[in-house]
């Protein structure tokens, strides 16, 4: 096959590699886009996206059997409801299907020429692509890794019959009756808290002292209760050992040493995501490594001239947005451009009920630094547009440093409260006080109304409590 | 409404295009009748082109650097009444990717003002700024502790970056310290106002893109260095005599007539000089492999001029006195500094004489002004202890550094030529002495 020569490489198509490619094709910069399986990446196939359809699905299924049980508050009744999981993966399907069109359509508007296949390094100009006609060779100038992250598979519980990974539980043609859920972090209780709405009996594993451990205590407590109330069984400090000789349970080693026994259909195990830095020649060009990630500064430059690494390949946080921010950047450098990273927060959102949203320091993080902090909250049962969502459960937090007022972090939980992280990420962007969130009039009635309220707070005024 | 469209002019005889060097004016400027638009640059004359109307610029046509052909549109006013010169407006401004904020350069320059034209206003801004001392940093409330990130939204990073300015080195007036566009323009206008206590790294990197006359320079320099093996010969010359003269000569002068310095000396020794040694008065046009020796003798003289090196020409040095000589260089020289200077005045030598005197330095190495063959430089007069034979005494010395091209003057030739611009210096009468 012709060799293909090139300014630019882009090794991935998920949301790092495609949104590098499609800046750098805007910018008029000869480029090249190889992907392995479709456009779009984790985020897009079996991620982010296809995770909120199902999540969504739970939730109006959920509502149609509180309903049906005569316990809606709204005095609406209906027969019992019944789900067809295959019709609902369907749905899913067709909008990752909309979305990898979406993304191919965008690329090829940029002019940028796409490859499906594998890629591997031959050295550190030169990729080889097999693809379904032969083996492609691409040599170009500049290339940037985008391969993303993979989920960690458990020795002792490798993916396989009825041990799945967050990519099959999208999938599922029926809802488990019992499922396992080994790892209680954001992915797990996401999709654990899905399956528990769409009837599955769920258990949740952690090994952790509580559940989601990135964050502090207060943002996970009204999570914890929706668990509970969903019947959820959540056993933390325990330990998964493996699947019982049948297959149908799995072994836990309890808090207190007691050996247990979980019955479950699916063991649904999700203990976090790793780099994928094999497969595709790293030894070949032997780059410095930071941990597990491969190393950057702060241009993406990794330690050999010409080659940029972005996205979840180089650390964390592994999130779509930060890879994004990341492959942008890239672009407009080799466009030319200053630029290196300068970004005061990436937001996180955590797709729980009720979801979690965070942006820059929690109080504990501003602590350590040794920043003196004025903070306070405002919750979301004060605030009438919660009321008529019949969602009352959690705040919105923020923590400001105690001289001047500058905000170094805001954090809510909420539901809902994923659409208030761009408030947020902006107040710290802009280098906002409290007193400028005070100042800004918030449209009355939202839960956004809550963010107003914590500055007014925390400025020791608050109007509504 | 109409639009007047401003074509780049004829500057000159036979020139066929200009780099556009400087533009007095952007996009939206209001602009009167005569204000300078642009200066455009040719081999080696500045132009500044005027606006034949009142109006408000809507377009500009090149950037600085850009070479343009004569008869191409470079400027759209926007005019009172009907358009003069029918062209379609392009579609958008120049730069489409230009961010929304100004550039910081120009920043200082306010939007619009009604009916002022765009100089004067630029100009009362920078009055006003510069008469404003830094109030504002002492409003900031906390200064920012050493080490601290500096606080500054996205687009005031991006500007920063963009203009190569850490961040860490600029105070913030906005609240809690932050540094707002306003801080920007001014750090860039008046440097770091507040200084942070002991030794800074520096992390900066200005770009300053060669145009105009120092990418001529630059080239004619790099040709010169490149295609001309120079050989460069110094002897010392006694100017006792000289100088004895010269002073005579200014104490006596008619008050009309400009002063003397070394300079018309030396032209009128070049002029004897090369009368013997017509090979040293030369053109080489090294493509064509022809030598073209000229009975003129016009002698370029190298100028500083605050845009950097330029070599007036005193044409006909063979047909002019001394006296004629030092009006001619005074003249030149005037002209070359105030940017006056034409093309005819600033082509057209076949020897030239630079001089750093003043500024003192044993010797120095020319570059020969291509095409030529010789180039004679000038070093500082001082007084030395010389050997008379029986004592030292105290004379006025001055050496003569002298490049030539060694491809087509040899050794022998060069060491004849400066001895005999000695013998003539230390012995002046002999100048004036015909035959």
């Amino acid at each position: 096959m012709k060799e293909i020569s090139c300014k630019l490489l882009v090794i991935g198509a998920g949301p790092g590699g495609y949104i590098c490619a499609i800046r750098a094709g805007q910018l008029g910069i000869d480029t090249v886009i190889v992907e392995a399986v479709k456009a779009g990446g984790t985020c897009l196939n079996v991620g982010c996206i296809p995770s909120k359809a199902m999540i969504h699905a739970a939730d109006e299924y959920l509502m149609a059997s509180e309903m049906a049980a005569g316990k809606s508050s709204f005095g609406i009744t209906v027969s019992a409801p019944a789900i067809d999981l295959a019709k609902t993966v369907a749905w899913k399907d067709r909008i990752v299907g909309r979305l990898n069109t979406g993304v191919a359509g965008l690329l090829k508007k940029a002019h940028v020429k796409a490859v499906i296949g594998w890629a591997r390094f031959r050295d550190g100009k030169t990729v080889e692509v097999e693809t379904e006609t032969g083996l492609q060779v691409i040599r170009a100038e500049t290339i940037v890794i985008a391969t993303g992250s993979a989920p960690v598979e458990l020795p002792f519980l490798p993916f396989g019959g009825p041990v799945i990974s967050s990519t099959e539980a999208l999938s599922l043609k029926q809802v488990p009756q019992q499922l396992a859920v080994v790892g209680g972090g954001y992915i797990g209780l996401e999709l654990g808290t899905a399956f528990a709405k769409l009837g599955s009996k769920v258990t949740v594993v952690e090994a952790l002292p509580r559940i989601l451990p990135q964050y502090d205590a207060e943002l996970t407590r009204p999570v914890a209760k929706r668990l509970d109330a969903l019947g959820v069984k959540v056993l933390t400090g325990a330990k998964a050992k493996g699947l019982s000789s049948k297959g149908d349970a799995l072994l836990v080693e309890a808090a207190d040493g007691s050996e247990q026994k979980i019955l479950a259909d699916k063991v649904l195990v999700t203990v976090g995501r790793k780099p994928v830095t094999e497969g595709w020649g790293l030894e070949e060009i032997d780059l410095d490594r930071d941990g597990r990630f491969i190393r950057i500064d702060d241009q993406c430059r990794t330690s050999m001239r010409g080659i940029y690494a972005i996205g979840d390949v180089t650390g964390e946080p592994m999130l779509a947005h930060r890879a994004m921010a990341q492959g942008e950047m890239v672009a407009e450098i080799l466009a030319g451009h200053k630029r290196s990273w300068d970004k005061r927060s990436i937001p996180a959102v955590c797709f729980t009920d009720p979801e979690i949203v965070t942006a820059g320091l929690s109080p504990d993080e501003a602590k350590t630094l040794g920043i003196e902090i004025k903070s306070a909250q405002f919750p979301f049962s004060a605030n009438g547009r919660a009321m008529t969502l019949a969602s009352e459960d959690g705040f919105v937090r923020i923590v400001a440093r105690a001289d001047n007022h500058l905000v170094l972090g805001i954090q809510a939980v909420g539901a809902g409260g994923s659409e208030l992280s761009a408030a947020f990420s902006l107040a710290i962007e802009m280098g906002a006080r409290l007193e400028d969130i005070a100042g800004t009039v918030h449209a009355h009635p939202t839960q956004s109304e809550a963010f107003l309220e914590a500055a007014l707070r925390t400025l020791g005024h608050a109007l509504h409590i | 409404m109409g639009e007047h469209v401003i074509k780049l002019p004829d500057v000159g005889e036979g020139v066929a295009e200009a780099e556009l060097v400087e533009w007095h004016v952007k996009i939206g400027d209001l602009v009167r009748e005569d204000a300078v638009l642009a200066a455009v640059m040719t081999d080696k004359a500045t132009v500044e082109i005027p606006s034949p109307v009142d109006g408000e610029i809507l377009w500009l046509g090149a950037e600085i650097g850009d070479t343009v052909p004569v008869g191409s549109p470079i400027v759209r006013i926007k005019v009172a009444g009907d358009a003069l010169a029918a062209e379609p407006v392009p579609p958008a401004a120049s730069k489409p990717d230009a961010p929304a904020p100004q550039p910081i350069k120009t920043e200082l320059a306010p939007a619009k003002k009604e009916q002022e034209p765009a100089k004067a206003t630029a100009a009362q801004a920078s009055v006003s700024s510069a008469l404003t001392p830094t109030p504002r940093a002492t409003t900031a409330g906390l200064p920012r502790p050493e080490g601290e990130r500096p606080l500054a939204s996205p687009a005031v990073r991006l500007r920063a970056k963009e203009a190569g300015i850490d961040l860490r080195q600029v105070s913030g007036t906005g609240p809690a310290g932050r540094i707002t566009h306003e801080d920007l323009d001014a750090f860039a206008t008046r440097g770091a106002a507040v200084v942070v206590a002991g030794l800074q790294e520096k992390s900066g990197v200005e770009e300053i893109k060669v145009v105009g006359l120092r990418r001529r320079i630059a080239e004619k320099m790099a040709l010169a260095k490149s295609r001309i093996p120079h050989i460069t010969y110094v002897e010392e010359v006694d100017v006792t005599a000289l100088e004895e003269l010269r002073a005579k000569l200014n104490a006596t002068k008619k008050p009309d007539r400009a002063k003397l310095t070394i300079l018309p000396f030396l032209m009128r020794a070049l002029v004897k000089a090369v009368g013997e040694q017509p090979q040293l008065n030369a053109i080489y046009d090294d493509d064509a492999g022809v030598i073209q020796r000229h009975a003129g003798v016009h002698i370029g003289m190298a100028a500083q001029t605050p845009g950097g090196l330029v070599v007036p020409v005193v044409k006909h040095a063979e047909a002019r006195d001394l006296w004629d000589c030092a009006a001619e260089v005074n003249r030149l020289a005037d002209a070359a500094k105030a940017g006056t200077a034409t093309r005819e005045e600033l082509t057209g030598s076949t020897i030239t004489i630079t001089s750093l005197g003043a500024m003192g330095g044993v010797a120095t190495t020319p570059v020969i002004n291509y095409p030529e063959v010789a180039i004679v430089g000038v070093n500082k007069i001082m007084v030395r202890p010389m050997w008379d034979g029986t004592q030292f005494v105290p004379r006025k010395m001055m050496n003569l550094s002298s490049s030539f091209d060694h491809r087509v003057i040899d050794g022998w030739d060069a060491a004849v030529f400066v001895q005999r611009l000695k013998s003539l210096l230390e012995t002046p009468a002999m100048i004036f002495v015909e035959g």
